[in-house]
């Protein structure tokens, strides 16, 4: 009656194997940085890769909620550029301003994940167009209220993005102190619990009660909220804010492909925000190792596009179970070539719930 | 909506059946596009010219083109991202070999052909073998692609291609009457289109579809998933190789020539009322959400809206079209058993109540219906 | 165990009827439910059992009746309602996450808190807590629910009921997927939930079982209630008669005049995998073979290896003949292979297409040259199967699941196919949809195809077929000939084949039901 082997195969597979990868990423890295006759654990390296590391951190963990909910946010690079532009041009420079700035700037970003949330459980239009067309509608605002680079951040402010403790960066403090509540959230909150339920099958969430619109909705407004953090830390960056910003980083594809390489099912249900971590963490060290060895910027995007694909096949590579075998043989894995997860799973379940009649 | 299935009905079915479909998801979009081509000709009398409206079609045509191959991707269940940065690719290649020199075009053309089917050779490879989701690998190609043209080109992305190469784009048969000219891409668009209906009415074509529906149950029928699916992301490579064959023409060699044509295929698919997660979608539709797109941003500009504007108003358009199509859906199919998670295999004997089936598509507008980014 | 008169009822339904598009499911049905009780409700397939339970349980409304449950009238619109009030329903597709753990799929929304926090330890501590009452150990609250086998998963289900102080539980089929020892682990569940009041209203088409747990046993068919009396009342004859009232002979036609056993069509010879070993069958031109066996058998993994959708990893599988390959379904249907899967909807259908895209579904992607041809028959094969619907563009969702399943036949047919496998050809239909399909499996048979038939249904395996393959373990356990009776069908499908024919020869048991005898039982442990 228990199933041993099946659990232990399973525990293996999920965080854990994401940061074996990162671990692999390292060393490999460490390598080819010695090679080029650089220390890859100094100090300043190091502040380097966590660096790198903060703002798309941020704006992948709200990409792992909306991703957890069996939707997706394609209008993060929009918001975070509203976000900089927001934060910079009430704060205009003016140290007493930072706090009602921030806050606007939350506060905004919350209420357009708010719509896109209602939007997608509402008027049930699917996240990948509502995210599109949220993200061109706020595209349009931008292009046509700013014509470039807008505001000013106080000194005090652009402190965060240039300070450490150590080696390690402010902003990613702030970022993995994010980071741990949101994963708080999800493991100590009802609604945190129930993203999992919602993604994972609606049906069986509305048969236990559940409201199922709720953690979708929150978790678009926590995306759009990280999203907004991710833009005030850009602009606190560059001192002022900017309408290209979020475009200019790829955040809505780059932050999917984190999530996604992070081990969280793209299809809603599974996936934890630690994984999602040691995946921007993966990115960030591939980014940083390319940039000492000078590798051409134009090759690095090649890299990145073949990892990313390669990481998600070795992922879905390692087939689920999905029917004891019975004759001892370990043949699983070959016995559904070109079954894909999902399928493998309802098959499970098929089999697994066969009624008599 | 086939000719075919048309056979099969009579006369007057067949006309209550086209009232139908212009306010059904998939048929709304003709409608639309007719609401949209006289608003433009209240506001500017001159548009509805032959002339002016041809060039209009000129426009349109590359856009039309790539979304005609995002369809045949999405009916299987997938999605293309990388189309974008393949006409970008393609459109640096031939800037970069054709140069000057005319008798290279034709070797050159045949050689982005093969580039193009090659990238959707892999695309669909990697999707459908290596069970990698297809929104991941073609992120994955639309990174790879652009880095490495621009690698290839050291960044600038320059060259301009022989007069007669960029004919396709922008010439055509002059001095015909009443239209002038005959843009080469307005033919090249119509040939694409026929194409694109004969193949859909394939027994191959057909497969597409079914495949998108329920992948079970076409591989259980001994259809070859892998090479439909392959084949489909074949077909959108090509249809971006041509569009970018015709924007090279029209617009010239330029690094960003090609960006966000993949977003905006996806959207005139979707404004065709073509189905994220597949099964279902009619691919004239796809087109003619190309043309309502393009005559949308005609009316912005002819109303004074600024440019600007046009994304934002893009957005609002998609989120309601699809809004509308998911509200009819879920009228259509109100029915006591629709609460019912469990009737799957319903026992009882009668009216199995049929649309309880639980695996909901998302055309019902279902959000957690996960289907659309596998 | 007699009802007593002086114990309230927790539970009484009057009246219930309910109808879906005019169709009438259930019409005046009523029954009581006493703490501490077992109610058995029993019916063929369609008799408005699971309607009954659904409208129970709030996931259907009624039409008209009424449901008083613990003194007061209710009308749940909502399961969650139900489950909350304590009428809690294990149904047979389970209601849980197999991504979460055992404790958190039992607290599903509603989460145990600690100063406002979701406490994970305290729900594992109560699940731990109420597992034990039950006596079992052998659960762990923090594994992932995908992890558990059936049984497990059920015995959750069953858990999650409690931790709402269940009143009535009522259970649809619970063992239908168990296996022996399963199932009496779930008889002592059972005890110790009678022991603390629980209600259970239990759904099975084992009529051991019923007899076995239940104080009262109350007969639905066509929707209607026909009797609700004491199980020390009746004798399985007379339950038997009440289930059905008409003889099953009426059901199964006879073979079609002329047909003939032919030649070898299918041989396999040692298949085997990962779940089935050492397959030696054969099926000869014109011939029905029957294939019983429990759940988990490997019945159906043994003809999806047939049919290439898993395969064989040694053996040798002969078409007329000619040793075949197959490693993918177009192989199998290049072979001249056919299979009617057991989940339509899931397996057999595009449910967004037409009937004619379904019906030329394997035509198209297989033998695409014959698609014209075969779109001018397709009316014939669609008409001759009785299809009922609004024409050939219409979309198979919007068919019955007897229409449905008409579908699947015709997509099979229009390939000619020389060997059909059927894998519990009629599970969900109507008794008009059945008998069409019994008719098109003598025809084919006349047409000298060759036919495995998997099915639960004994009768329907004795009924049709011309000899009798049993499975067991993984393994052929038995080849038995036509007019077996369902007691040694079961016996060899348990593995006690030995003992039966040492002890009692085929002398039926009293208990059990002779081969005449027409009742659905599961193709398990009765």
């Amino acid at each position: 009656m228990s199933a041993l082997a099946p659990k232990a195969r399973r525990r293996f597979g999920t965080t854990a194997i994401v940061y074996i990868a990162l671990l692999a990423v390292m060393i490999v890295g460490a390598v080819l940085v010695n090679t080029a006759g650089r220390n890859f654990l100094s100090p300043g390296n190091i502040r380097d890769i966590l660096t790198g590391m903060s703002v798309l951190g941020f704006v992948a963990i709200g990409q792992t909620l909306v991703i957890l909910c069996a939707s997706l946010d394609l209008s993060v690079p929009y918001v975070v550029s509203l976000s900089s532009l927001l934060g910079a041009t009430i704060m205009a420079g003016n140290p007493a301003n930072i706090i009602p700035a921030v806050l606007v700037t939350l506060t905004v970003a919350a209420g357009i994940g708010l719509l896109i949330g209602l939007t997608v459980t509402k008027l049930r239009v699917n996240g990948f167009i509502a995210t599109l067309g949220a993200g061109l509608i706020i595209k349009g605002y931008l292009d046509t209220q700013y014509k470039g680079t807008a505001g000013s951040m106080p000194w005090e402010f652009q402190l965060i993005g240039a300070t450490g403790v150590g080696p390690v960066p402010v902003s990613t403090i702030i970022m993995l102190a994010a980071a741990l509540l949101v994963a708080l959230f999800l493991s100590k909150t009802r609604t945190g619990n129930h993203m999992f339920a919602v993604g994972g099958n609606e049906q069986v969430s509305r048969f236990s009660g559940i409201r199922t619109s709720r953690p979708t909705v929150v978790a678009h407004m926590l995306c759009s909220v990280m999203a907004a953090m991710a833009g005030l830390l850009l602009a606190s960056r560059l001192g002022v804010g900017s309408p290209t910003v979020g475009t200019q980083g790829g955040y809505d594809l780059l932050s999917i492909a984190a999530v996604v390489l992070g081990g969280t099912l793209l299809l809603g249900g599974r996936g934890s925000i630690w994984g999602t971590i040691g995946g921007v963490a993966i990115f960030a060290v591939m980014d940083n190792v390319m940039s000492v060895i000078q590798l051409n910027p134009f090759l690095k995007d090649v890299v990145r596009g073949v990892i990313i694909v390669a990481a998600v096949a070795v992922y879905t590579g390692r087939a689920i179970e999905s029917r004891r075998p019975r004759f001892g043989r370990d043949s699983q894995s070959s016995m559904y070539p070109s079954v894909d997860l999902q399928l493998a799973m309802d098959q499970e379940k098929e089999r697994d719930h066969e009624p008599t009649s | 909506m086939s000719r075919q299935a048309d056979a099969q009905l009579s006369g007057s079915q067949r006309i209550s059946r086209a009232l139908l479909t212009l306010i059904s998801p998939r048929g709304a979009v003709f409608l639309l596009l007719i609401v949209l081509l006289l608003a433009i000709t209240a506001l500017n009398p001159s548009f509805a010219e032959p002339g002016q409206f041809i060039r209009f079609i000129q426009r349109v045509a590359p856009i039309a083109i790539v979304a005609i191959g995002q369809y045949f991707v999405i009916v299987a269940g997938e999605f293309d991202l990388s189309m974008g940065s393949l006409v970008t690719a393609q459109v640096v290649i031939a800037g970069n070999l054709i140069g000057q020199d005319d008798s290279r075009s034709i070797p050159v053309l045949i050689g982005m052909l093969v580039f193009g089917a090659l990238v959707g050779l892999v695309n669909g490879l990697v999707t459908s073998l290596l069970r990698v989701p297809s929104f991941i690998v073609t992120l994955g190609m639309m990174l790879a692609l652009l880095g490495g043209v621009l690698y290839w080109t050291g960044g600038a992305a320059t060259g301009n291609p022989a007069d007669g190469f960029r004919e396709i784009g922008r010439g055509g048969i002059r001095n015909v009457p009443v239209l002038d000219i005959i843009p080469w891409a307005v033919l090249v668009l119509a040939a694409v289109l026929a194409a694109a209906i004969w193949f859909t009415k394939t027994p191959f074509g057909r497969s597409i579809i079914a495949v998108g529906d329920n992948e079970t149950t076409a591989r259980f029928a001994g259809i070859r998933v892998w090479w439909v699916k392959t084949s489909t992301f074949i077909l959108s490579s090509l249809s971006a190789t041509i569009a970018g064959v015709l924007l090279v023409g029209y617009a010239g060699v330029h690094p960003k020539v090609g960006q966000g044509y993949e977003f905006i295929a996806i959207t005139a698919v979707v404004l065709g009322g073509v189905v994220l997660g597949g099964g279902r979608g009619w691919v004239v539709a796809a087109a003619a959400g190309a043309f309502a797109l393009e005559a949308l941003f005609t009316l912005l500009n002819f109303a004074g809206v600024a440019s600007t504007w046009r994304d934002g108003i893009q957005g609002v358009i998609i989120i309601a079209a699809v809004a509308y199509s998911a509200a009819v859906f879920r009228g259509r199919r109100k029915s006591p058993s629709v609460t019912s998670p469990i009737s799957g295999k319903e026992p009882e004997p009668f009216a199995e109540p049929a649309h309880s089936a639980p695996q909901s598509r998302p055309n019902e507008g279902n959000h957690s219906t996960q289907k659309e980014v596998q | 165990m007699t009802v007593n008169d002086d114990v309230q009822p927790i539970l009484v339904a009057t009246d219930l009827s309910k109808s879906f598009f005019g169709v009438t499911v259930l019409t005046g049905a009523s029954l009581s439910l006493y703490p501490g009780r077992v109610h058995g409700l029993v019916g063929e397939n369609g008799a408005g059992k699971s309607t009954l339970m659904k409208i129970l349980a709030g996931v259907y409304e009624r039409d008209s009746g009424t449901v008083v449950f613990n003194g007061k009238e209710v009308e749940y619109s909502h399961p969650a309602q139900a489950m909350h009030d304590g009428l809690a329903t294990v149904f047979q597709e389970f209601n849980l996450l197999p991504d979460r753990s055992v404790a958190q799929n039992v607290y599903l929304g509603r989460e145990l808190r600690t100063r406002g926090f979701v406490d994970n330890t305290k729900m594992a501590e109560s699940t731990k807590q109420l597992l034990s009452e039950l006596g079992i150990d052998f659960i762990d609250p923090k594994a992932r629910v995908g992890s558990l086998s059936v049984a497990e998963q059920q015995i959750v289900e069953i858990v999650k009921a409690l931790s709402l102080n269940a009143r009535v539980i009522s259970m649809d089929e619970p063992t239908a997927a168990l296996a022996e020892h399963e199932v009496s682990l779930l008889y002592s569940i059972i005890e110790k939930l009678t022991a603390r009041g629980v209600a259970i209203l239990y759904v099975s088409h084992r009529l051991r079982e019923v007899f076995d747990l239940c104080d009262q046993i109350t007969v639905l068919k066509d929707g209607a209630l026909v009797s609700s009396s004491s199980a020390s009342a009746l004798t399985t004859d007379e339950l038997v008669r009440r289930m059905v009232g008409r003889s099953i002979s009426t059901y199964f036609p006879g073979k079609v005049e002329g047909t003939e056993r032919g030649s070898r069509r299918l041989r396999v010879q040692g298949g085997a995998n990962a779940w089935v070993n050492d397959i030696n069958l054969e099926v000869r031109a014109g011939e029905i073979v029957g294939v019983a066996g429990l759940q988990g058998s490997g019945r159906t993994e043994m003809v999806e290896a047939l049919f290439g959708i898993s395969t064989f990893d040694s053996g040798r599988i002969e078409i007329d003949g000619a040793q075949v390959r197959i490693r993918k379904p177009r192989q199998a249907v290049r072979a001249g292979i056919a299979m009617i899967t057991e989940d339509r909807k899931a397996q057999g259908l595009a449910l967004n297409q037409s009937v004619l895209d379904n019906v030329l579904l394997v035509i198209r992607g297989v033998f695409p040259r014959r698609t014209k041809g075969i779109r001018r028959r397709a009316p014939g094969i669609l008409s001759s199967l009785e299809l009922s619907s609004r024409g050939l563009g219409q979309e198979v969702q919007f068919l019955s699941g007897g229409n449905q399943q008409k579908v699947v036949l015709a997509k099979w047919l229009a390939t000619n196919p020389r060997v059909v496998l059927l894998d519990e050809p009629t599970r969900g239909i109507d008794v008009g949809a059945k008998i069409a399909v019994y008719q098109l499996m003598r025809d084919l048979a006349k047409q000298s195809v060759a036919i495995l038939m998997i099915s639960s249904e004994l009768p329907e395996v004795i009924g049709m077929s011309d000899r009798i393959l049993v499975m067991n373990d993984g393994l052929i356990a038995a080849e038995l000939p036509a007019g077996t009776t369902e007691e040694t069908i079961l016996a060899a499908a348990t593995g006690n084949l030995d003992s039966l024919v040492g002890a009692s020869g085929n002398q039926a048991d009293p208990r059990l039901v002779g081969s005449s005898d027409p009742v659905a039982i599961g193709g398990e442990t009765s």
